[in-house]
């Protein structure tokens, strides 16, 4: 079982990196912006099921990276990648940091709100004033190149190379997150997570800790933000509306809570869910509905999957051994395990 | 800013702030008694909005018109979706969590705006005022004031002191407060707290509906307007405390006259204000104005 665990990240892994040597364009063009959505939302799992943090404010970071990758990048030239990358990913973390020492004041649906508040705060900053040529949105044209003193170690106008970078960034945040997840401060998060009072019992100082995570959950969706920008080099103010910080929330919850493998998944389902349903070939004139079938699907599988999709095999499990008659299987436990049960309010008690 | 000027946008600031309370206080009450995050309440101040659209000339038609049979007609058929919506679809929620209430209903959203242009196509529409509210008031020298916000403006304040009347002086208005302030209390005192969600549910449909259809006139109707309805919503809903009708009711008037305001004195940070409002205040009382129970 810890041996299979590890060897799955690994053959995704390289199965990802040969994908473009099938030479579909259009494909590789999906993969890339699922992968995009993959960092995002594994950048909010972070918040959502690592330290109980729901924020339904996420998209501001996001647009927040892609802005600055438009904004500062110069019209006539490429600048370059390492301070574009950074200046992304620090504006992002800048404005979590301001607005999530504020917001972490409040709890619970307040929270929820907060966050959404100063999403839409940064939404009506781009959409409407002229600093990102307002609601008609801005261009990026030249991809930022890496100079290491004149020599270029890769070019990211080249798209095999522009998929390899996205992929070394999906594969980074992972090992990130991974790696905080079993740190000390992943523990600690996930103490918070289960019960803030008992941490702060034991002596924790509970703020620092939420802030911290916040603001690393908002730099890796600045850097999703930034790749984002790169893709199509057209960055608008609906990167930052509340329905996108809406669908990275479903990623996380489709995909299954506190698991990052959950977050990839629902990110990939909820992006072919999307392509599937806008294909003309496949549902003619109906595609341009593509809503409709979407948002029934979103009502049916969070109705149907309580866990998420990475929570689907223990469901199978769970309904196999209730429907196995006793007879088959005399040693095995009577009760058929219950599905956990879901607390109304996502609060502990003190 | 001349007086007249200030006088027209005490108003609009009035009319705007009371449309805002006939959504929000369905939203606070759904939210407050049965615990739902209702992402998909904008969606019912859209349906009341196309419904005085698309039945309008039919009214015209087959009831030989009239405004008020619109407006009624409008509001009944929309307490009738909230409470078959209830039966059929909301009640279930009631047993998961609030995250995934909050995806079903963004699903919710979606299925609406598609049905919708389905329906009605993606066009922007008008939809004509009644000839008896088409005037003007003249209003000190050369402005006048449309006779139609007036409108508005005392339909809001006829459902506002109908709400505060039933919920401070009914039976079904104490079991809304003791909902709002412990629902697993009320429900274990024997009262039937299914058919008081179905009935709250219903009511909170057609007040939306009720600000959707009075306002088509003046605000048209176009996709997507439930959107922006249900962000302001509910940022009143927040600002005046989950639950609380009066909080509520001072909270829209307070977010409306800071949008009114907003607009003519800085119109490039007209966005923003409102929600500069709403953190302010939640720095200073976390759980809102008037937080119940």
């Amino acid at each position: 079982m810890k041996q299979t665990s590890k060897l799955i990240p690994m053959a995704v892994l390289l199965a990802l990196a040969a994908f473009p040597l099938l030479g579909a364009d259009y494909y590789t063009g999906l993969a890339v912006k699922l992968m995009i959505y993959a960092i995002f939302a594994l950048s909010l799992q972070l918040l959502v099921g690592g330290a109980g943090l729901v924020s339904l404010g996420h998209a501001a970071y996001f647009g927040i990276g892609a802005y600055a990758a438009a904004l500062l990048s110069p019209e006539s030239e490429a600048a370059g990648l390492a301070w574009l990358l950074g200046a992304a990913v620090l504006g992002a973390a800048a404005y979590a940091l301001v607005t999530g020492a504020l917001a972490l004041r409040t709890r619970g649906v307040y929270f929820i709100m907060v966050t959404l508040a100063f999403s839409q705060m940064a939404y009506y900053v781009f959409h409407d004033t002229d600093l990102g040529g307002g609601s008609d949105g801005i261009y990026l044209y030249f991809r930022p190149q890496l100079s290491l003193g004149g020599w270029q170690p890769f070019d990211l106008d080249q798209p095999g190379v522009y998929y390899l970078f996205v992929l070394a960034c999906l594969a980074f945040t992972w090992g990130f997150l991974a790696m905080l997840a079993r740190s000390p401060f992943g523990a600690a998060l996930a103490g918070i997570r289960i019960n803030e009072q008992r941490m702060r019992a034991a002596g924790y100082s509970t703020f620092p800790y939420k802030l911290a995570a916040y603001v690393v959950g908002a730099a890796l969706a600045g850097l999703a933000g930034f790749l984002y920008a790169l893709k199509d080099g057209f960055v608008t103010p609906e990167l930052l509306a509340w329905e996108q910080s809406g669908l990275v929330l479903l990623m996380v919850i489709l995909g299954g809570m506190g698991r990052l493998g959950g977050a990839v998944l629902g990110a990939g389902a909820l992006i072919l869910l999307q392509e599937l349903f806008q294909s003309q070939a496949i549902f003619g004139d109906y595609a341009q509905h593509w809503h409709l079938p979407l948002g029934l699907s979103i009502i049916a599988l969070v109705a149907l999957l309580p866990d998420g999709l990475v929570g689907l095999p223990a469901q199978w499990r769970a309904r196999r051994r209730a429907a196995a008659p006793p007879a088959d299987a005399p040693e095995a436990a009577p009760a058929p395990a219950p599905a956990p049960a879901m607390p109304l309010h996502g609060e502990p008690h003190a | 800013m001349d007086a007249s000027i200030f006088l027209i946008q005490c108003l609009n600031a009035l009319q705007h702030g009371l449309l805002l309370f006939l959504v929000a206080s369905g939203l606070t009450l759904i939210f407050g008694i049965m615990g739902i995050i209702n992402l998909a309440h904008g969606s019912f101040y859209m349906i009341g909005a196309y419904m005085a659209f698309a039945l309008g000339p039919l009214v015209d038609r087959w009831a030989g018109g009239g405004f008020a049979a619109t407006l009624l007609l409008c509001v009944l058929l929309a307490a009738l979706l909230g409470y078959l919506l209830e039966a059929a679809f909301f009640s279930y929620l009631y047993r998961r969590n609030h995250l995934q209430q909050v995806l079903m209903t963004y699903g919710l959203i979606l299925v609406f705006e598609e049905v919708r242009s389905l329906l009605v196509g993606n066009d922007v529409h008008g939809v004509p005022m009644p000839a008896w509210l088409s005037g003007t008031i003249p209003l000190g020298g050369v402005m006048t004031y449309p006779v139609y916000r007036l409108f508005i403006s005392a339909v809001g304040i006829g459902v506002a002191l109908l709400l505060y009347w039933v919920i401070t002086r009914t039976r079904l208005g104490m079991m809304v407060r003791a909902g709002a302030s412990n629902r697993e209390m009320i429900g274990s005192l024997g009262i039937d707290i299914n058919r008081l969600y179905r009935i709250v549910f219903a009511a909170g449909v057609a007040l939306a509906a009720l600000a959707g259809t009075i306002a088509a006139p003046v605000s048209s109707v176009y996709p997507g307007m439930g959107h922006g309805v249900l962000i302001v919503c509910f940022v009143v809903v927040v600002i005046g405390g989950i639950g609380s009708i009066r909080g509520a009711f001072l909270a829209a008037m307070l977010v409306g006259a800071v949008e009114t305001f907003g607009q003519v004195l800085f119109p490039a940070a007209a966005g923003v204000l409102v929600y500069l409002l709403m953190a302010a205040i939640l720095l200073c009382k976390p759980e809102g104005l008037f937080k119940q129970g």
